[in-house]
């Protein structure tokens, strides 16, 4: 048997404590600072830092909501928005919405039912076994996303507090928090940010309440800790960071029907026949889809949700219930 | 301050290049790194707009910069800056024709009736081009006084643009960075309008000279 000698390193070789420990920090801070400039654009970096820091949701796959289309790259879905209470800019909530305040948290039901409640989170989360669903999301700025989502459909909390029969819409409220959110001071929309369904279609299947993403707690950004998504609509119906839910006899006014009546409506169903009154509606961009130099792909009539969907809005003019 | 002599300016003229590739390079380095955001056509359909517009107020200051720090010289870097303004607006244009619309020529035009601040948009580059064709020793020596003529294009070109974004802007009532681009236009195209109108008030002593108003009221001129 062969006698194995350690390699003996000259102490010069041997770089001292004081110089190491220098280096780490300086990698550290190096490290910081890209993470949050703003100026290097969305760095690979900073973002694969930032997506791992949210919990796993344990969640089954509902086979009944895929759609075939490949999931948009989990770094865009969380890196490019549309959260006005943390800035314009579609990069601005990825940057700013750390701020937001989600624990604790509480949703209250109340309106036109025979059981007001509220709820935290972890009643949320305990209150029925949590799906992953993939949806496509059509923004009304003409570009769309394939994600999975992990909820459960609306219609399970909304049964809760037992509507009575003057509830005829349901309205959903955003948090407001101004020490929080810098966007609260643009004059743009109202805030807090408010959205509304039809009765009938807050309690549609596909109408799901949202407490995770990609298999993980929500991130901020994506309207964490509990919003909603109704695939069928354009994005900004599925209002983020949900503080209150109210069941109404009148249909409520949005903040984007307030904002500009003649351009967003009540109903906002995706529908590539009516335009925009400033743009088209016909095409939209699919973000991450066959890299940089990918066409505008056909927008679909419910955004291909018709079969489940059409039946809701029969002998409507969509024209004029845009 | 030394006025630098034409040849001291043109030794300027590489570095100048060099700062106008700048944003380019910028965007290869953010394209090999992955930070072109989640949206590229997007995210360089806008930047090379806002270079485009950069570049045109850099050209604008030029004339107002050589007077203010008495270096008449410095017209001589104004071409480069005025080139560099259509090269990121032929980029601009290319991003959204080509990338955006896949070149189709019914979609393009139906994206300009439907939103007029594309409209703008093209009718400004389409002036901007003939501005980058004329902008050549030997059209400027075959247009001769015409030349200037034309080339005050520029204002209107500013004018166009600044309103381009601005109506691009106002979807979203989002007005803060395009008032800064505007008051900057403002201030130089209202340096032009006070220069212009004191020539304008320095020819009225001449007019109203003692032996001008006799040879007008001779001519008749009820005006006296």
């Amino acid at each position: 048997m062969s006698k194995f000698r350690y390699p003996r390193i000259a102490s010069n070789e041997i770089t001292p404590e004081a110089v190491w420990q220098s280096r780490r920090d300086w990698m550290r801070s190096a490290g910081a600072l890209a993470a949050s400039s703003s100026l290097a654009g969305l760095s690979a970096v900073s973002l694969a830092a930032s997506n791992s820091t949210y919990a796993a949701l344990n969640a089954e796959t509902n086979k009944r909501f895929l759609v075939m289309d490949p999931v948009t790259p989990e770094k865009d879905v969380i890196s490019y928005n549309n959260f006005y209470e943390f800035g314009l800019d579609k990069g601005d909530p990825f940057l700013h919405a750390h701020t937001l305040q989600t624990s604790p948290w509480t949703l209250t039901i109340e309106g036109e039912v025979a059981q007001p409640k509220t709820f935290d989170i972890e009643a949320l989360l305990k209150l029925a076994p949590l799906e992953e669903r993939v949806y496509r999301m059509r923004c009304v700025e003409g570009w769309s996303m394939v994600i999975p989502w992990v909820g459960y459909s609306m219609s399970t909390l909304l049964k809760q507090v037992e509507p009575n029969a003057n509830a005829k819409y349901v309205e959903f409220i955003s948090a407001a928090q101004p020490g929080n959110m810098p966007g609260l001071s643009s004059r743009v929309i109202q805030w807090p940010y408010n959205e509304g369904l039809r009765m009938d279609e807050a309690m549609h299947p596909l109408t799901m309440l949202v407490l995770g993403l990609y298999g993980k707690v929500l991130p901020n950004q994506n309207g964490a800790p509990v919003r909603l998504v109704v695939p069928w609509k354009y994005g900004f119906k599925s209002a983020k960071s949900i503080v209150k839910i109210r069941f109404l006899e009148k249909q409520p006014s949005s903040s984007w029907m307030k904002a500009a009546a003649s351009e967003y409506g009540f109903y906002a169903n995706v529908n590539p026949d009516v335009s925009h009154p400033r743009w088209s509606q016909a095409t939209e961009r699919r973000i991450g889809e066959d890299g940089v130099f990918s066409k505008r792909r056909k927008t679909l009539m419910f955004n291909g949700y018709g079969s489940e969907v059409a039946s809701l809005y029969q002998g409507m003019d969509l024209s004029k219930n845009y | 301050m030394m006025t630098l002599s034409a040849k001291q300016i043109t030794r300027l003229k590489p570095f100048v290049f060099l700062l106008g590739l700048l944003p380019l390079c910028r965007w290869i380095w953010l394209g090999w790194h992955d930070g072109l955001t989640a949206n590229p056509v997007e995210f360089l359909t806008r930047s090379s707009g806002t270079w485009a517009l950069v570049c045109l107020l850099v050209t604008l200051g030029v004339t107002p910069l050589r007077q203010a720090l008495n270096q008449p010289a410095l017209v001589r870097l104004r071409r480069m800056c005025g080139l560099f303004t259509f090269f990121y607006a032929v980029l601009h244009m290319l991003a959204w024709s080509g990338w955006d619309q896949g070149f189709d020529v019914s979609d393009m035009s139906a994206d300009i009736l439907k939103r007029p601040f594309i409209l703008v948009g093209v009718a400004a580059f389409i002036t901007m081009s003939l501005l980058a064709l004329t902008s050549n020793q030997f059209s400027m020596k075959r247009l001769g006084r015409r030349w200037q003529r034309l080339h005050q294009l520029i204002y209107l070109i500013a004018t166009l643009v600044i309103l381009h974004y601005w109506w691009h802007k106002a979807g979203k009532h989002d007005f803060q960075t395009v008032s800064i681009y505007a008051a900057v236009v403002a201030v130089l195209l209202g340096w032009r309008l006070i220069k212009w109108s004191i020539r304008q008030r320095k020819f009225v002593p001449v007019v109203g000279s003692a032996d001008k108003r006799a040879a007008v009221s001779a001519s008749g001129n009820p005006e006296t």
